[in-house]
């Protein structure tokens, strides 16, 4: 299935603000997050185990175990700092 | 028509002309109270050049509006509105605007108040600061969600 993924902040400067990919029916968040690793140098390192990264589907804030449907929206971002 | 709850902006605002706008027509307001955040040259540290606000566009939006849903079930308050600005802004510039109104004082300064700390910690907001040392994101502040646990609520950044 088909899905949109949206980076944001230090993210978004290191693997540009969205991305359309395919992947496996039925994946979650921390799923996505572990395939996106294949895909550049810079997706592993920026979105590396460990690393304080946060997730949001479909505009809401979102745990790493939260499945993905066809056409979402998914962010990765670091923890918000607010206004 | 009223004018809208929250708004995310590049342009300044005016505080006289959205409190004129968020009190006008009802005679049941006794109280206006109003934050406004503005750039500190910061007080520790090398002189900021410049900050740099990015937000997740609906999103941000989303989530304000329903911490002010929120707001109004646990105070009794009779309108609110935010305006927080996004890009690039320097020292002295305004920043964030919270305006509450309510038939008396007592609810309309904790609704305020409650508001911006949940503005400070939840809300999806990135903040790049520049000085003479360059460029850099700034971390979230754990500081910030202690004051959002006075209002019994826990942060989203914390690390679970």
């Amino acid at each position: 299935m088909k899905i949109q993924v949206r980076y944001f902040a230090s993210l978004r400067e290191a693997l540009g603000s969205s991305e359309a990919i395919e992947v496996p029916a039925k994946i979650t968040v921390d799923g996505l997050r572990e395939l996106l690793w294949s895909r550049s140098e810079a997706h592993a390192n920026a979105l590396a185990r460990g690393r304080a990264v946060r997730a949001a589907v479909n505009q809401g804030m979102s745990d790493g175990a939260v499945e993905l449907s066809e056409g979402c929206e998914v962010a990765f971002f670091p923890p918000v700092t607010g206004g | 028509m009223a004018s809208p709850r929250v708004t995310i902006q590049t342009a300044d605002f005016d505080l006289s002309a959205e409190v004129a706008a968020l009190r006008a027509d009802d005679p049941g307001v006794g109280a206006v109270v109003t934050f406004t955040g503005t750039v500190r040259d910061r007080s520790d540290g090398p002189a900021l050049h410049w900050m740099e606000l990015e937000h997740y566009p609906g999103m941000t939006e989303r989530a304000i509006e329903a911490m002010i849903d929120t707001a109004r079930q646990r105070f009794d308050i009779r309108a609110a509105r935010v305006i927080h600005r996004v890009g690039r802004l320097l020292p002295l510039d305004q920043i964030v605007l919270v305006a509450v109104t309510s038939r008396h004082r007592g609810e309309a300064f904790k609704a305020c108040e409650f508001l911006m700390d949940y503005l400070k910690t939840q809300a999806p907001f990135w903040k790049k600061e520049s000085s003479s040392e360059g460029a850099q994101w700034v971390d979230a502040r754990t500081s910030d969600d202690a004051a959002l646990q006075r209002w019994g609520i826990a942060s989203g950044n914390q690390v679970s």
